[in-house]
């Protein structure tokens, strides 16, 4: 399919490619064994100016929107979305400041992020708050020139390794989810610590760690936008990377249909490649399909979403939706159609099935994505009756 | 710290074809890449402009479609390139070619360093490297794995040897060609290759440079090409196949066999 890339999509999709063939392909199942943070291969892109997608030229980056993020983090999840994910959690933990930070804020974190010298990651989840993020307790209290912040951040994607965390936390509870504020934390402030680190099933390179804040002391001049703002940026940051999730599940059900494909050819069964069974064409013809279609959507809303309407939070939720239900779908169908070969750690489609999973959990469950469209077709049919 | 690269732009393949008749290669219809050596040569290059400050300029002697070559280059983060293209050019041998770069890298002025691959896959002489040195009278050292130390007007490096490494201080300006043991090349960035799909790259051809015409192509290469051949093995050897221990099994035997060792199996 042409999708009638641009001059400089068209270097950004190559040049990924290129990393996820020539660099991340030979590591990603040592890296999964080992459970290995990648950060030799977070120094690659960081040379290749890759972390710099999404951040204005201004400030040290390569200006591009979000659908140059898409086909980037696309072809490295073809690859691994383990590798693709630490990638994508640092520009996750950056919107926050590109959107609404100071002047002196972007300055000082941007050229930082954008060179990949330093990670960033994105801090809401608690053990008692995931899909109700409402329900944070962590406290930031306003005393004298700085926020004092106590409480443990749950499941963040980079914790331990970003430099640079966005963090969400209550400056007044009294006023539920408007009580709600956004900070930048950096590693090493006094009274902020790391905790355990998780042990998953999949994207096992990538790092899940516990944020802790002891009595944590940031400047006054940390704060995000104004006192009150936290959820708005949550969700304003959410709308924007969503489409980026379906951009990892579209490379991701592509990798795998790559791997089914020529399995499917090469296998042979009663005499015949099993691919000359229409029983597995048919399965690879959807598995196909369904990949382009993903495909297609996620385009689409990422360039819709470049041209900066005001409210895309439906759009947004559907391209993380279904291209991870499709990811879902076609890594397991791969696995069938390698059979017990594929169930073994020597093919990749069974790591990728393993990976696939977090794609319909993070950043919102697949469920809460399904209320965000609800709710907003209540809303457009509301207006129009 | 001012350095040029050379690069050459080579097929892609081991297994070109040689023309029965000229003894050259046919290059038509295989895809042409940056002679692998060379790339290494590129990334020192651009790691030391990235702690010393500097320029680094590649040069290339080659037909107009080696701009690609050149193009890659500055993506991966080279400053400049020049292109020495001239029909007269062709059919050079290293002779030649030497006398050719070196005018070209007179041309560019001043530099501090200057780096080769060791060799290139197809012609895989050897010789361009020292041979362009010799032409502009300055020192080289050849097969690089490592610049230890390098200052305004020296640098250390470490030679690849056989059995070991020299360690050589040499004068600057110099000349080193390189192994890949020296640097882990680095793929093209995104602002480089925005610079590199905008450049114009200069190319000059043997009237710009000043040029013996006598020196240069068929005309100024000495050597002819009458067979090409594999050179013959060092020495006699056997390869021992199978797993760790199968081998260690057939080595142990075969020492035994011949009275080198002598221990009960
Ligand atoms: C057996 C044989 C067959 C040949 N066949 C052909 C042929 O079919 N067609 C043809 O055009 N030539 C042919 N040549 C000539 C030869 O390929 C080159 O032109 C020669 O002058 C360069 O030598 P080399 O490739 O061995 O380079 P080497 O000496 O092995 O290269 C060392 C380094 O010198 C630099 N360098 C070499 N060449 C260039 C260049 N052109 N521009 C910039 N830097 C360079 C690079 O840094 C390279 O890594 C042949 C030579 C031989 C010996
Ligand atoms: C590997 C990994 C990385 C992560 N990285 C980050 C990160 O970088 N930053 C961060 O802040 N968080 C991160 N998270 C947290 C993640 O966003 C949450 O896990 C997610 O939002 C879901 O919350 P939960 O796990 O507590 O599930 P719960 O909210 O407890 O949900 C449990 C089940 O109930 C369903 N459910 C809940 N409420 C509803 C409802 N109203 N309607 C229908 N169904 C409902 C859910 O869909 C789910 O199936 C990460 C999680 C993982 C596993």
């Amino acid at each position: 399919m042409d999708y009638f890339l641009t001059d400089k999509q068209k270097m950004i999709k190559n040049l990924a490619r290129r990393i996820a063939e020539e660099k991340i392909k030979p590591k990603r199942a040592e890296l999964d064994e080992k459970e290995e943070f990648p950060w030799e291969l977070m120094d690659i892109l960081a040379k290749s100016d890759l972390f710099g997608l999404i951040i204005p030229t201004e400030y040290g980056g390569f200006g591009g929107g979000c659908f140059e993020n898409c086909l980037a983090v696309e072809e490295l999840g073809r690859a691994c979305i383990g590798v693709a994910t630490t990638f994508a959690a640092s520009g996750l933990g950056a919107y926050p400041i590109l959107f609404y930070g100071t002047e002196e804020q972007k300055r000082k974190y941007l050229p930082e992020i954008a060179s990949g010298r330093k990670l960033a990651a994105f801090a809401l989840t608690e053990s008692s708050a995931g899909s109700d993020a409402a329900g944070i307790q962590t406290q930031a209290t306003s005393s004298g020139d700085v926020y004092i912040l106590n409480g443990t951040k749950q499941w963040i994607t980079n914790g331990g390794e970003a430099e640079v965390y966005s963090v969400i936390a209550m400056t007044d509870r009294t006023r539920g989810a408007r009580g709600a504020s956004a900070f930048i934390v950096e590693k090493g402030d006094p009274g902020f610590s790391f905790g355990r680190k998780e042990k998953k099933m999949g994207i096992r390179c990538s790092s899940t760690r516990e944020l802790i804040f002891d009595n944590c002391r940031i400047p006054k001049d940390r704060i995000i936008g104004r006192e009150g703002m936290g959820f708005i940026i949550a969700m304003k940051t959410f709308d924007e990377a969503r489409p980026g999730i379906g951009a990892l599940s579209v490379g991701l059900a592509q990798g795998a249909l790559d791997e089914a494909v020529r399995f499917a050819k090469e296998r042979v069964q009663f005499g015949k490649p099993i691919i000359s069974f229409q029983a597995i064409q048919h399965m690879l013809a959807d598995m196909a399909t369904l990949t382009e279609a993903a495909r297609a959507l996620v385009y689409a809303v990422a360039r819709y979403i470049d041209t900066r309407p005001r409210d895309f939070s439906k759009v947004s939720a559907m391209a993380k939706l279904f291209p991870s239900d499709v990811a879902m779908k076609v890594t397991t169908d791969a696995v069938q159609i390698l059979g017990g070969h594929g169930y073994m750690r020597d093919y990749p489609v069974e790591k990728m099935m393993r990976d696939a999973k977090i794609l319909q959990i993070y950043e919102g469950t697949n469920q809460i994505q399904r209320n965000i469209i609800g709710q907003a077709l209540n809303k457009e049919y509301g207006k129009k009756f | 710290m001012d350095i040029i690269v050379c690069i050459k732009q080579v097929p892609d393949t081991g297994q070109v074809k040689i023309d029965p008749h000229t003894h050259t290669l046919i290059r038509e219809g295989v895809e042409s890449i940056i002679n692998p050596y060379d790339r290494y040569a590129i990334e020192e290059g651009v790691r030391i402009k990235e702690r010393y400050g500097g320029k680094v300029t590649a040069i290339s002697m080659g037909p107009p479609q080696a701009k690609e070559a050149l193009k890659e280059a500055i993506s991966c983060g080279v400053d400049e390139a020049v292109l020495l293209c001239d029909r007269a050019f062709a059919g050079a041998d290293t002779l030649a070619t030497t006398y050719t770069l070196a005018k070209g890298i007179e041309q560019i002025g001043r530099f501090d360093l200057i780096i080769c691959g060791k060799q290139t896959i197809d012609g895989d002489t050897a010789q361009v490297g020292p041979g362009v040195a010799e032409r502009l009278d300055i020192p080289y050292v050849s097969y690089v794995r490592k610049i230890e130390f390098i200052g305004n007007r020296c640098a250390r490096v470490e030679r690849m040897m056989d059995d070991g490494y020299d360690i050589l201080e040499m004068d600057l300006p110099a000349l080193i060609t390189v192994t890949k043991e020296i640097n882990e090349p680095r793929l093209p960035s995104l602002k480089g290759e925005v610079r590199a799909a905008s450049i114009e790259i200069p190319m000059y051809t043997a009237k710009d440079l000043g040029i013996d015409i006598n020196k240069i192509g068929l005309a100024g290469s000495a050597t002819e090409v009458i067979k090409i051949f594999p050179p013959p093995k060092k020495g006699q050897y056997e390869r021992i196949e199978g797993t760790l221990d199968e081998q260690v099994e057939t080595l142990l035997k075969k020492l035994k066999e011949l009275g080198i060792i002598n221990i009960p199996l």
